[in-house]
């Protein structure tokens, strides 16, 4: 088992379990184990940038000093918004943006030392699309998900601002593509793939965020996907759950998974079925095909 | 009403040094407004907000809703040729807004929820280092009132046991308190 530090993130502790769940099973059935960065804290999030520039350094680079504390170089997280988070402080930080720097020297006072630049912070996409993990994932898939039309959906935080953040092409993204296809479903195309679903906006302004999130799952079903697939759990939380208050979604509702719940699926993971369980659209019978028998319910 | 435009560089240069943007290189080719996905529900579209910093209009920048709505996706910098980008300029313009503390620079009527549900938000993080959902949701519902547009969505996550009763919290909370006491020194 080839350990990795492991930043889950307030989502995967709370509205997001079943991502939580699903990465820690799928990584482990390639060989990982992850282990949580201790005592880390909140990102910031949105809320941080959008209203002080200060937070948004501080509270992510509190967590990178405590990994630096444990001598880690690199740390690994599965939600798009830390990664962003994330990667954008320590890019801030590494290039000497001179509030980010001071922001950095601050915490010397609060945690006896400040960022020295030496973390990677990496997302699980990145990983599982490393062409040595996709070949451990077509092997690992016992029941790959043939004919199951996928439309790959990334949002805006696994890109941009792409100096930052992106590790791929940021306007084309591929990634999720290709690990999709590894486990054997088809994917689609279309035009949508690093739109925003307007997280941000979910409490303050239902009404703008679900015409966003409906332009995205309309283009997908009109690309011919029968599912979603994304690797953030504020899409997640944005496209599954508000179908039901849309009116050109709620008889022909479209279920969005997160990526590695389809990997659990592909794997035969025993727990894969109660993971697609918790969403609030419907998500069982588009994968019925690939639960085993018994387990459905 | 019409009012006059008296170009001045003082509010452009302000945004300049607050964002690191630079603002006065915009051409006005129009990429920002044509990715954005939020244009559809904003007064002015991006290129608009930034040829009014050029031009001085400080008040017409505020009076405009773009700042409450930007979603932050940076799809205007990515495709920006001047490598403005427009998303941090926002930030910075929010940022100033709250700073100033003024009615003339508060959000108005449905952008109030905006900044009611980032205050919420740093609210729980500032208690437990985490975030924490429900505290974060009570919090929010309590101030905006915004219970109604809410209700079914709230009981559906109940229902699949996606909001966890008890918060998490920080064992160092020392550092997170810290961390806000600076943040607020620095206002």
């Amino acid at each position: 088992m080839k350990k990795l530090t492991f930043y889950p993130g307030c989502s995967l502790h709370s509205t997001a379990t079943e991502y939580d769940e699903s990465t820690r099973a799928v990584f482990e059935a390639l060989g990982y184990s992850l282990e949580e960065l201790d005592d880390w804290s909140c990102c910031g999030a949105s809320s941080a940038h959008a209203t002080d520039h200060y937070l948004s350094i501080a509270l992510p680079v509190r967590n990178l000093v405590l990994a630096e504390k444990e001598g880690v170089d690199e740390v690994a997280t599965a939600c798009a918004a830390c990664y962003n988070t994330l990667r954008k402080a320590d890019h801030a930080v590494r290039t000497g943006d001179p509030a980010a720097v001071k922001a950095n020297d601050s915490l010397v006072d609060v945690m006896g030392q400040k960022y020295a630049g030496g973390v990677k912070v990496v997302s699980t996409l990145e990983l599982l699309s490393r062409p040595e993990t996709l070949a451990a994932i077509k092997q690992k898939a016992s029941k790959p998900l043939r004919g199951l039309k996928v439309a790959p959906y990334y949002g805006c935080l696994l890109t941009r601002p792409a100096e930052a953040v992106a590790f791929e092409d940021p306007e084309q993204p591929t990634s999720l593509d290709r690990v999709l296809a590894a486990a054997g479903a088809e994917v689609v195309r279309w035009s949508w793939k690093t739109e925003c679903c307007g997280a941000s906006l979910a409490l303050s302004r239902p009404e703008i965020l679900k015409e966003m999130a409906r332009r995205i799952i309309v283009a997908a079903r009109e690309a011919g996907a029968d599912v979603i697939a994304t690797a953030c759990p504020m899409c997640h939380a944005n496209l599954d759950g508000r179908q039901s208050e849309i009116a050109d979604l709620k008889d022909h509702p479209v279920p969005v998974y997160f990526l590695t719940e389809l990997l659990g699926l592909a794997f035969g993971l025993k727990k894969a079925p109660a993971w697609v369980g918790k969403h609030l659209t419907e998500s069982r019978s588009a994968v019925r095909a690939f639960i085993p028998a018994g387990k459905v319910g | 009403m019409s009012v006059a435009l008296v170009p001045s560089q003082t509010f452009l240069h302000e945004v300049q040094s607050h964002s690191g943007q630079p603002i006065s290189l915009c051409y006005q080719c129009k990429k920002c407004s044509a990715g954005c996905p939020v244009g559809f529900a904003m007064d002015l579209l991006p290129h608009e907000v930034i040829r009014l910093i050029q031009l001085g209009a400080r008040d017409r920048v505020f009076a405009a809703n773009n700042l409450w709505v930007c979603t932050g996706c940076k799809t205007c910098q990515a495709r920006c040729p001047n490598q403005i980008d427009a998303g941090q300029v926002m930030d910075s313009l929010r940022e100033m807004a709250l700073r100033a503390g003024t009615a003339a620079l508060a959000p108005k009527g449905r952008d109030v929820n905006v900044k009611t549900f980032h205050e919420s938000f740093l609210s729980t993080l500032r208690l437990f280092g985490r975030s924490y959902d429900l505290g974060m949701i009570g919090l929010y519902l309590g101030r905006s009132r915004a219970i109604g547009e809410h209700m079914g969505l709230g009981l559906n996550m109940v229902k699949k046991g996606k909001l966890k009763y008890l918060p998490e919290r920080v064992h160092r909370m020392g550092e997170i308190r810290k961390i806000f006491a600076k943040a607020r020194e620095k206002r």
